[in-house]
């Protein structure tokens, strides 16, 4: 599957489309299919989004999977300060990186 | 310190109500990211993995108290509560709002500090020893020297677009603590006869294409550096590629032409330069000089210490340095506690750190290439309080140039450029080699890791270097043997295929058992490479 990701613009925060806006959490990504390149033209034009663009993705019961370890780095935070990711009370959300 | 003059407020004060007025129209919508994008650089602000990143300068390395309690209070504030110190005597915000970066830019400058031109095709920060003013091997403090090349450098028209970034570093010692000669400009101040000059070397750096800089020049008279500098980037400007980005550095253009060649023309446009009257007036550099003049140093004082408490006397020989006055010691607080992140550094830390040089530092700090903080004028006698303090706040790592005293760059965590993480790796070593003892055993040891090419984590330099490349999407280290940013400089080269992450500090360990095995006396394990060569840790590591 193709999902589509991007930085908020004021904020910095890394986002997913999700259908119908942006999430920060990539479970909420859905398949873009061919449809990307269009949706990032569109959301970055409407502001709503800085710097999008389409990975490759694996779907899982938990949601959509980054095929690229650095996409699943943007998707989680930094694997070194848990802390400051978006799992921070999961111990073993580093290895979900790896 | 250097205080600014009324210019230099003036242009910091202009620069961040233009760029606050940019960001307005970015926000809304007025103009387009790739319409934007140079000129957050031009701001020192990327968008990286999570967030924005905001790059802000420490010229030459030296801040005082108030200027570090400010890099406290944006940490604080602004971002996640720390911030990292880089390898270019410069601070890192890695989770910035674009919204707040006006703020941020008007809150550093009213503590004089900003983030110009630590960004771009420019002259970057102007970096220097960070024992400058206090060390007891050098000939003079360096900092004046480079201040003027701050103010030089500073929105130079003619040098604000060059080919590539362009780098330079200002010594006045025979130990290079500047990785001099990997800059694309290196200048050592030396003295021939009782008069002043510098040695520039031209065309060093990492990255993808390491490269030593060659001597350019033995002795300028010092009054004519500017123009000499200016000769210098002139030829590079006029003949630097632009049509290939990987080729565009100074680095390459003095290796392509040979350096005889490049000399030559610098020689011949520095004569046409020294016509315009670019060098200041002595008056002028005395002014500025005068700004960096010693503190009041107490006479008389006794270099007797207490050493009774063992881990005291350790950090004592490991982490403060010769100072020129006796009675005084510089001290290395180290960032880089075992298992810890080098270069990070939370607001309270950098707090602490600002109020022990307020206390016991004439309020001088530095930043060192290493990624550690300096205090450069301490009296031996607040030696013991200020370890107290420091150990209270996990700033006490007695590790400095040992094993664990890792330079690493932000890599894959951070880094939009990384292949791979640079952070968990020199977390791995670092615990695997966590005992002081053995790490002094080990003795100097410049362990230094890069998440990609680029090489801001300096691995070409290490005496040991780890390069983390991706291979088919899964992260694999390089490992390489023999480099040194000192003044002994060299190269690194790669031993061979590269390594898990777990591989990769097994490897490391198989290279320290090979030196310990080897070694002859008083031999580093930088030496002991050099005397044995390659082989027998190619032997051990690949069996």
């Amino acid at each position: 599957m193709k999902i589509l990701t991007g930085n908020d613009l004021a904020r910095g925060d890394v986002t997913w489309w999700t259908g119908s806006g942006w999430s920060r959490h990539v479970e909420d990504a859905v398949d873009v299919a061919e449809t990307g390149e269009g949706i990032a033209h569109a959301e970055e034009g409407a502001r709503r989004v800085n710097a999008p663009y389409v990975i490759d993705a694996t779907a899982t019961p938990e949601g959509p999977r980054p095929a690229h370890i650095k996409d699943r780095v943007r998707a989680l935070g930094p694997t070194v300060r848990l802390d400051l990711t978006l799992k921070p009370a999961d111990p073993t959300a580093g290895s979900w990186v790896i | 310190m250097y205080k600014y003059d009324e210019y230099d407020h003036s242009i910091v004060a202009s620069r961040v109500e233009e760029f606050r007025d940019q960001v307005t129209r970015r926000l809304a919508g007025q103009i387009t990211e790739d319409q934007f994008k140079p000129l957050r650089l031009m701001n020192g602000l990327y968008l990286q993995l999570h967030a924005y990143m905001l790059r802000v300068a420490v010229p030459y390395g030296t801040l005082d108290s108030r200027q570090m309690r400010m890099l406290a209070h944006i940490a604080r504030k602004y971002d996640r509560d720390y911030g990292h110190f880089t390898t270019r005597q410069n601070i890192q915000y890695n989770w910035i709002k674009l919204e707040d970066a006006p703020d941020i830019l008007a809150d550093l400058a009213t503590v004089e500090m900003h983030a110009i031109q630590t960004s771009g095709n420019c002259i970057r920060n102007i970096s220097s020893d960070q024992f400058a003013g206090a060390a007891a091997d050098e000939i003079t403090d360096p900092r004046p020297w480079a201040e003027l090349l701050r103010q030089w450098s500073t929105f130079h028209p003619e040098f604000s677009y060059l080919p590539r970034k362009f780098k330079i570093a200002v010594i006045a010692a025979d130990e290079d603590r500047a990785a001099m000669r990997l800059h694309d400009i290196g200048i050592q101040i030396v003295e021939q006869d009782g008069v002043l000059g510098a040695k520039v070397f031209v065309g060093g750096g990492m990255g993808r294409t390491p490269m030593i800089a060659p001597e350019i020049k033995g002795f300028v008279p010092i009054e004519d550096l500017l123009s000499y500098l200016e000769a210098c980037l002139r030829v590079y400007n006029r003949y630097g590629r632009r049509d290939n980005m990987y080729k565009a550095r100074i680095k390459i253009l003095v290796h392509e032409i040979g350096a005889d060649s490049y000399r030559s023309q610098v020689e011949t446009e520095f004569l046409e330069v020294k016509k315009l009257g670019l060098d200041p007036p002595r008056a002028e550099f005395d002014r500025i000089a005068a700004h960096f003049a010693d503190p009041a140093f107490e006479t008389g004082m006794s270099d007797d210490l207490d050493r009774s408490d063992p881990d005291f006397a350790v950090w004592l020989d490991q982490n403060t340095a010769a100072h020129k006055t006796p009675g005084y010691a510089i001290v290395n607080i180290s960032l880089k506690p075992v298992g810890g992140i080098p270069g990070d550094a939370t607001s309270a830390q950098i707090d602490l750190m600002a109020d022990l040089a307020e206390r016991h530092s004439f309020d001088e700090l530095r930043v060192t290439h290493s990624q550690n903080i300096v205090l450069p004028h301490v009296k031996k006698a607040d030696l013991y309080a200020i370890w107290q303090q420091l150990a209270d706040a996990g700033l006490a790592e007695a590790n400095i140039d040992l094993i664990s005293d890792i330079i690493a760059c932000p890599g894959l965590d951070y880094c939009s450029l990384a292949n791979a993480r640079s952070i968990p790796v020199a977390q791995k070593i670092a615990t695997r080699f966590s005992d002081l003892g053995r790490q002094r055993e080990l003795g100097e040891l410049k362990l230094k890791i890069s998440g990609c090419i680029n090489a801001c984590g300096h691995h070409h330099a290490g005496h040991i270097g780890i390069l983390g490349v991706d291979k088919k999407g899964v992260e694999n280290y390089q490992l390489s043997l023999g480099g040194s940013g000192a003044e002994d400089v060299s190269l690194a080269k790669i031993t061979g295929p590269g390594f898990s992450e777990d591989g990769i500090v097994d490897a490391v360990e198989k290279a320290t058992d090979v030196y310990l095995a080897q070694r002859a006396e008083g031999e580093r394990f930088l030496d002991t490479y050099r005397r044995i060569g390659m082989e027998p840790f190619k032997e051990a590591i690949y069996g």
